[in-house]
């Protein structure tokens, strides 16, 4: 398994994505640089955590014009793998792979701190090796993580079960409370109707060392490694 | 060569010195240097370099005490950040600087600005910036102004850390009223570097080319230094434009080409352009290599039209940077800025003569020597008189004693100082770059480095209380609380920077403070001999004509050896027994206690025996590294039931304490007083007599106060019970102070 991290200006979990593919679960893995067209034969893209380009405009929508991504584009039109972790999901929306768009959070403040998530999908190919509705412990670090889609979508995603992972308190329960972002039905990570893109808000790669209080992560990482 | 420009003649009057903050002396002083007038951009240039901000005129006879020399620095007070040796070939550069000025005129700007202009000290020597930490003074959050203060602060922070990709991962917010026109921010960064890899402001090799990189020059910023070296009166408003805008993605992509062109040693020396922008970068740098400059303003980029060499040369535009490379490297560093969308512009080149040269449009706009911009300024010995006030403050006449301690601890638990300050915390970004192993809110903040053993700790403290009351002693235990921050997470101190927040030094008063709390910092820093290896001085805190509190805040780094024995504050589990390393005393001149309940601020801060304060640390720090404690938290304010009560609200799931106190000592002092020297830790009961033992061998108190267990915290005195609440009813007012004072209206 290849694994390609892109770097866009202003990407800043790049090196720490990178850290844990390469020398925490011993990947092959590869930077992709935004300016470029070539996207190395990696078998899976990583769109990671960041403010690309500032984000000046909208969280990824300057993103979505970088040269590389038109390769991403065609990559995951080819069934590709791709995963886009917080400003990575935010650049998968702009991108229009993922449906629905991103608001400020609710209480209008940038937000830091473990969450706890339910696996709503373990049979996709970035959460096979969870349990149906394992509970995760993973941080989220953003400004712009409250998913809306209108009610049309909504059922639409519950029908093909797109929803992978929803925000949950500690005892697995989706409350209005463990929903700290405001998103719409909890959602914190969704995946495509063919289930090779996913995005997801919490940033599995800072979730998978013991020393800093949680592995948790690792399982999406390792659900791509261990093929379906 | 040309002529000097000529500007209107005889254009210095004592208005347009009082403008530039320069006296009468200081402009006889700048023309015998010279050998004529000054033009009105060499008054600017001179007005900027000897500002107090600039040159710490007032403060460097004083500075001169503190001890700065070890066997690990590698670099003490006088470059942009101070480095310390940490082994493994690898240093850490750190620095501590306030934006206090700034953030009250534009408290988002000013602290945003704050945050980018400290990681530049950090990254112009060829270090990453890995951590930031802040300590924050605000007025009472009861007013509206304070609370408006305190968010655009916080959110400055989070705007700038976050979007560039540094944690921020701890700090502390103190709140008075002394603060509440005269906010402060000082913030601290810190660096990883190779050993072999650092660079400084150098400008070396007659004939290199200086280039210009980062972003446009723009009229933004003129005059912040010399802004932050006067008092504020009402027109303080209206300096709004002096305040910079940060662009934290700018600086982000300057961070990583400057690393780059760094790794590949392609240039000489580089300096940042913050206070004082082109002005100090340039001078500096030749200044330190006996060298000169000369540049060519047509050359530099600019976002606005018709800028004037004067303001050029004076803008503060932030994300910018000044470079010398070698000749022949130029076309690689300006290709390695082009790849992250930066300009770098050869602006001019290094002369022999040690000259500062500007020209502007075929004219020298500036000829001057660079030694008298930067090494010449006047050192003021200023003078100094203790306060009336001392005397009066020194007479404490106790408050009889509460009649319900159950409501105290609730009032203490709210009061914002001593809350919980998450409200600010988990705005910050706080693990990205996946090397934070304890979160914010802890004693000290812990790092891993990745592929080592070892680990990064770091604190900032200082309370302004106890250095009103007595400045010696408050700078003494600055020093020492900081350390023993560090040592409760199982940290040896390595080096110290610090921000000396003090009022206007023309006033008698506010220099015997200065003076005080400098020899005692002195002293603590000798004794636990760690170095000084830097830090700011931020006077003229003053608003009509109000100084704040001597506020000397202390940046601590320290080195766990492995740093998976980091300990953290919280309780782990029931059934563990409580251990008190230190002694109580009745001592409560100074506490949160008596300015919160009876808002009285009297009395000797506590007192502090250095040797013991050092074994005290010493016991904790060989305790953690014997792996005999659980938990560990220092007494600080609040005293032992609020140090009993965070360690509950750390543990998980949260487990309440029974304290069983039997000293003779009043119940409030014993309870809520704030001696020194005292650590809280937990220990399982097989460890307990190791433990013991290890305090007796190190000659210091240490006993037996309880266990943790059940869902209450319960304290006794001789006997009778004099607290007893459920935790979560102590959680409660303490996680939810700050956000409330935020929701009412």
């Amino acid at each position: 398994m290849k694994f390609g991290v892109v770097i866009f200006p202003g990407s800043n979990c790049d090196y720490d994505t990178f850290f844990v593919l390469k020398e925490v679960l011993g990947q092959e893995t590869t930077f992709l640089w935004h300016k470029d067209h070539n996207l190395e034969n990696v078998n899976c893209v990583i769109l990671p955590g960041g403010f690309s380009y500032g984000d000046y405009l909208r969280s990824g929508a300057i993103a979505k014009f970088s040269p590389l991504m038109q390769e991403v584009r065609e990559f995951a039109a080819k069934g590709g793998l791709v995963l886009g972790i917080c400003n990575g999901f935010q650049v998968l929306l702009e991108l229009g792979l993922l449906p629905g768009a991103m608001l400020r959070n609710k209480n209008l403040k940038f937000l830091c701190e473990f969450v706890h998530l339910r696996v709503e999908n373990a049979k996709t190919r970035f959460t096979h090796k969870a349990r149906q509705r394992q509970i995760l412990r993973i941080p989220i670090a953003h400004f712009d993580g409250n998913y809306f889609a209108p009610p049309e979508l909504l059922r639409e995603l519950e029908k093909n079960n797109q929803i992978v992972l929803r925000y949950v308190d500690e005892k697995g329960e989706a409350t209005e409370e463990a929903n700290v972002n405001g998103s719409v039905s909890n959602i914190a990570g969704l995946i495509n109707k063919t289930g090779n893109v996913m995005g997801m808000m919490p940033h599995p790669e800072r979730a998978s060392e013991a020393l800093l209080g949680s592995t948790d992560g690792r399982m999406i990482f390792k659900s791509l490694i261990e093929r379906l | 060569m040309r002529k000097v420009r000529p500007e209107k003649k005889n254009m210095v009057d004592n208005k347009i010195l009082a403008d530039h903050n320069l006296t009468l002396e200081e402009y006889k002083r700048i023309i015998e240097l010279i050998g004529r007038e000054p033009n009105l951009t060499e008054l600017g240039i001179f007005s900027l370099m000897w500002s107090e901000h600039c040159s710490y005129k007032s403060s460097k006879v004083h500075l001169k005490k503190l001890p700065t020399t070890g066997k690990n620095v590698i670099q003490g007070p006088g470059e942009n950040a101070g480095i310390i040796d940490i082994g493994e070939g690898m240093v850490v550069v750190f620095k501590i600087e306030s934006h206090n000025h700034p953030s009250y005129i534009e408290p988002f700007q000013g602290a945003a600005t704050g945050v980018g202009g400290i990681l530049r000290d950090i990254f112009t020597m060829g270090a990453r910036p890995i951590a930031l930490l802040n300590s924050l003074r605000f007025g009472p959050l009861q007013k509206a102004k304070n609370r408006a203060i305190l968010d655009g602060v916080v959110s400055g922070i989070s705007s700038y850390g976050n979007s560039i990709g540094i944690p921020t991962i701890g700090g502390e917010i103190y709140f008075h009223e002394c603060y509440s026109n005269n906010p402060l921010v000082n913030v601290f960064a810190l660096g990883l570097a190779e050993k072999n890899k650092i660079f400084y402001a150098k400008a070396e090799g007659v004939g290199n080319p200086v280039l210009y990189v980062g972003s446009k020059t723009g009229r933004d910023g003129i005059h912040g230094a010399t802004m932050a070296s006067a008092e504020f009166g009402k027109e303080t408003e209206q300096k709004r434009p002096n305040v910079q805008v940060g662009d934290p993605f700018k600086e982000k992509l300057l961070l990583e080409a400057c690393l780059e062109v760094m790794e590949k040693g392609l240039i000489i020396g580089i300096q940042d352009m913050g206070a004082a922008g082109m002005t100090c970068s340039t001078s500096e740098m030749a200044a330190k290599s006996g060298t000169g400059i000369s540049i060519n303003l047509d050359h530099v980029p600019q976002r606005e039209e018709g800028m004037t060499p004067y303001e050029i040369m004076l803008s503060e535009s932030q994300e910018r940077m000044l470079m010398v490379a070698k000749k022949e490297n130029m076309k690689e560093v300006q290709r390695i800025f082009a790849k992250w969308d930066l300009d770098a512009v050869n602006i001019g080149e290094v002369t022999k003569g040690g000259r500062l040269r500007v020209s502007f449009r075929g004219e020298t706009a500036v000829d001057v020597p660079v030694d008298a911009i930067v090494n010449l300024c006047p050192a003021y010995r200023r003078p100094s008189r203790k306060p009336d006030y001392i005397r009066a403050v020194k007479q404490l006449d106790l408050p009889p004693f509460p009649a319900d301690y159950n409501t105290i601890i609730l009032q203490l638990l709210s009061s914002p100082t001593i809350a919980d300050k998450e409200w600010a915390f988990r705005q910050y970004d706080h693990q990205v770059q996946i090397n934070t192993v304890l979160l914010p809110g802890a004693d000290a903040a812990v790092l891993r480095i990745k592929g080592k053993k070892k680990g990064l700790a770091m604190t900032l403290d200082g309370n302004s209380l106890y250095a009103y009351l007595d400045p010696r002693t408050g700078g003494t235990i600055a020093v020492a609380e900081a350390c023993r921050n560090l040592a409760c997470a199982g940290a040896k101190p390595i080096g110290v920077t610090n921000c000396l927040n003090f009022g206007n030094p023309e006033k008698p008063e506010v220099m015997w403070q200065f003076k005080e709390v400098i020899e005692g910092m002195a002293e603590a820093c000798r004794n636990f001999s760690i170095p000084v290896t830097g830090g700011n001085v931020s006077f003229y805190n003053d608003t009509e004509g109000i100084s704040i509190y001597p506020t000397a805040v202390l940046g601590v780094v320290g080195l766990l050896d492995d740093v998976r024995k980091a300990v953290s504050p919280g309780f782990k589990g029931a059934g563990d027994i409580i251990v008190l390393l230190g002694e109580n005393k009745e001592e409560l001149g100074g506490s949160e206690y008596l300015k919160t309940v009876f808002n009285l601020e009297k009395g000797l801060p506590p007192q502090i025996d250095l040797e013991v304060e050092k074994k005290v640390q010493e016991t904790c720090l060989e305790a953690i590294s014997q792996g005999l404690i659980r938990s560990a938290h220092d007494v600080s304010e609040g005293g032992l039931a609020v140090t009993a009560a965070e360690c509950s609200f750390w543990s998980k799931p949260k487990i309440g304490c029974i304290l069983d106190l039997d000293d003779n000592i009043r119940t409030d002092a014993l309870i809520f007083g704030e001696s020194q020297s005292r650590i809280v830790v937990s220990t399982t009961s097989s460890n307990l007599s190791a433990l013991l033992r290890l305090a007796m061998e190190k000659s210091i108190k240490a006993k037996v106060v309880g266990k943790t267990q059940g869902r209450n915290m319960i304290i006794r005195h001789a006997g009778r019970e004099i607290i007893n609440l459920p935790v979560k009813s102590l959680y409660k007012p303490w996680k939810n102070a700050i956000p409330q004072a935020f929701s009412v209206r």
